[in-house]
């Protein structure tokens, strides 16, 4: 795989059976990502989004053909090895943000980092660059339900790329935000996506989400439709 | 990471306190109930001993052929020796010779006429000697309503009951009129010193107390006696220790050819108690069995439903890269956790209230007017070496089976199905 290639599918396949019929997700999807995308898969619900994304992050794996994801192919990894490559090369951002309730934004930011047996002094420094990033560094003692949408999905970002992933899958980040939180959100990962090289990768139906994106692949039942570059700098300046 | 676990199961009360609470109510319970199954058990058992059948019982074989009309014709005589015979072959039991009998309590009025008379159950047994542990065994201190025990020869206790309805005052004389042991007619005078409540509905009725050897000279049974009761000294049951005594006893003393020989029998051997133990031991054990697997299965759902609506942060924790086989750990480490303050704190306060009921009980005595069966009107507990240990079968092991079952679901599922499914 070339050096810059990150993720690379081939004639990718998911087939989910729903009783007596199978339900086809996605049908021979052939995609590469280089290093530092900022791409964005669209379509309409049920059109195969979520579980490319689920596939290319280890959380599912392939009816046939295959997914490389930093080299690994996904379908032959053992349940460790996954979860091994999600804590340290890929972050995730979910649509209902999904932060321990019981935990302070330090806590949940520091969470990944726990899982890597990283050292105290390390892991705090590391939890206050990333919320400085998503600017909250004043609400790491707060809790989640003491956040308004925004501020939590802007914890959640926090959370993803603290431990500085190669990748990160977004699902439907700003589904349930508003138009000015959403465009910050997507101002703060075009941000991150700038200067610290992260590639990132959007599962999206947000006409928001799709002005910031510079390349657009478009998902209708589960094939590749279209899979046009939109601008060649990194991110969009609006 | 085990702190961050940790911080998180205090902080979330519905993943602490309240399983904890769950389990404590579910383990209390089930305490509770088997102390109370054993008390009812035991309590049976240990006033028909010290009452009735002793856990042995020694009469003569023609004695005890007619034991239902408690025929002291029948007694044996030579009682002394023999009580030397069983506290030399026998050291560690009590031994108490004792003498039932029927008649009348007459109480005369000041010129000797009878005032008051009603039929009297009549316990003779030895109420003087220093030594005698029948005041122990019949509870009697404890027993005494108006008065005191009898100190001296010829005085008596009357059940309170019916002293109230002869009207009797402390200090009064009262006549006794019966039988004496070779048939002819016996007239003997006490004097009432005090009056007694056992709690036993069928004893407190009309019954009469009175020193041993004031009822061998009033029904002349000079060194005779119906029956000797042998207890053990812990006054809890033994049948196996109970049938070596009897063996050993028989082999010694019974002669087939002597009606008038002593026989032994055992508790169990005497008037359908055997099957009547049996019955209720069975009878609680199963209450038990069932109550345990009821709260079992209680508990079980509350792991099982605990784990399920933890679907949720288990997708995140396994999105963000906690493997399975960690995950699923902590999950049971935290049951056990839960399992392990439930089950201690419920076991604790369980057998708090086993121990008041077990010193104190409940009084049903409304409810035994009509009781003519020796049981008591008191219901008490029984704590048991078994008492500590049961609630860790629903309160830990339940609550463990049910945090693993419902774990498997981590295994079972895709990942992203998990995620999916449960609305990640």
């Amino acid at each position: 795989m070339n050096n810059s290639v990150i993720i690379k599918t081939k004639d990718l396949v998911k087939v989910y059976p729903m009783g007596q019929h199978d339900l086809v997700a996605l049908d021979h999807v052939n995609l590469v990502f280089q290093k530092g995308e900022f791409a964005g898969v669209v379509g309409p619900s049920g059109s195969g989004k979520t579980t490319l994304l689920n596939i290319i992050g280890s959380l599912d794996t392939p009816s046939d053909g295959s997914a490389v994801v930093l080299d690994r192919n996904v379908e032959t990894l053992s349940n460790k090895e996954a979860a091994k490559l999600r804590n340290q090369h890929i972050g995730f951002i979910f649509q209902t943000f999904n932060l321990f309730p019981v935990y302070s934004v330090f806590e949940n930011v520091e969470f990944p980092l726990l899982l890597q047996r990283m050292s105290s002094a390390a892991r705090k420094k590391a939890v206050y660059d990333s919320l400085e990033w998503v600017h909250l560094a004043d609400r790491a003692k707060s809790k989640p339900a003491q956040l308004s949408g925004g501020q939590s999905q802007r914890v959640a970002i926090a959370r993803a790329i603290v431990k500085k992933p190669e990748v990160v899958l977004a699902d439907e980040p700003t589904a349930n935000l508003d138009a000015e939180n959403s465009h910050h959100i997507m101002k703060t990962m075009v941000q991150l996506n700038e200067e610290l090289g992260t590639t990132f990768v959007f599962s999206t139906h947000d006409e928001k989400v799709m002005r910031y994106l510079r390349r657009k692949i478009s998902l209708i039942d589960g094939k590749v439709a279209k899979d046009e570059v939109i601008s060649k700098k990194r991110g969009k300046s609006t | 990471m085990i702190r961050f676990l940790i911080k998180g199961l205090i902080r979330d009360r519905s993943r602490s306190l309240f399983p904890v609470l769950t389990v404590m109510i579910g383990v209390m319970l089930t305490v509770v109930l088997q102390t109370w199954f054993r008390g009812v058990e035991s309590e049976g058992v240990q006033i028909a001993a010290s009452f009735d059948t002793g856990h042995v019982k020694i009469m003569s074989q023609a004695y005890a052929d007619e034991y239902d009309q408690i025929p002291n014709d029948l007694a044996f005589i030579g009682v002394h020796d023999l009580m030397q015979d069983l506290k030399k072959d026998f050291p560690d039991m009590i031994w108490l010779p004792r003498i039932k009998f029927g008649g009348l309590i007459d109480i005369p009025d000041e010129n000797g006429e009878t005032r008051a008379q009603s039929s009297v159950m009549g316990f003779g047994v030895d109420l003087l000697s220093s030594d005698s542990p029948e005041k122990r065994i019949l509870n009697l201190e404890n027993a005494v309503v108006r008065g005191r025990l009898p100190e001296k020869r010829d005085e008596i206790l009357l059940s309170d009951e019916m002293a109230q309805q002869l009207g009797v005052e402390i200090g009064e004389t009262a006549t006794l009129i019966g039988s004496t042991m070779y048939g002819s007619m016996a007239t003997y005078n006490f004097t009432v010193v005090g009056t007694i409540r056992f709690g036993i509905t069928a004893m407190d009725r009309g019954s009469m107390i009175a020193d041993l050897s004031d009822i061998q000279t009033a029904l002349d049974m000079d060194d005779a006696a119906g029956e000797i009761l042998g207890l053990f000294p812990d006054l809890f049951f033994y049948d196996r220790r109970a049938n070596g005594i009897k063996d050993q006893f028989n082999a010694a003393h019974q002669n087939p050819e002597d009606e008038f020989s002593p026989v032994m029998l055992t508790l169990k051997e005497q008037a359908g108690f055997g099957e009547m133990l049996d019955l209720i031991k069975s009878a609680s054990n199963i209450g038990i069995s069932i109550f345990v697997v009821v709260m079992s299965i209680v508990l079980w759902n509350a792991g099982l439903i605990g784990s399920i609506r933890r679907y949720g942060e288990i997708g995140v924790r396994l999105a963000v890269g906690e493997n399975k086989n960690h995950l699923y750990r902590s999950m049971i480490i935290e049951s056990l956790c839960i399992g392990f303050f439930g089950t201690v704190l419920g076991t604790a306060v369980g057998i708090a209230i086993a121990f008041y009921l077990q010193e104190t009980g409940i009084d049903i005595s409304s409810m035994m007017q009509d009781a003519t069966m020796v049981m008591s009107d008191v219901m008490r507990a029984r704590i048991t070496p078994g008492s500590f240990v049961i609630g860790f079968v629903p309160g830990l092991l339940a609550t463990l089976l049910g945090t693993s079952i419902s774990g498997i679901g981590i295994y079972k599922r895709q990942t992203s199905r998990l995620m999916k499914e449960l609305e990640v």
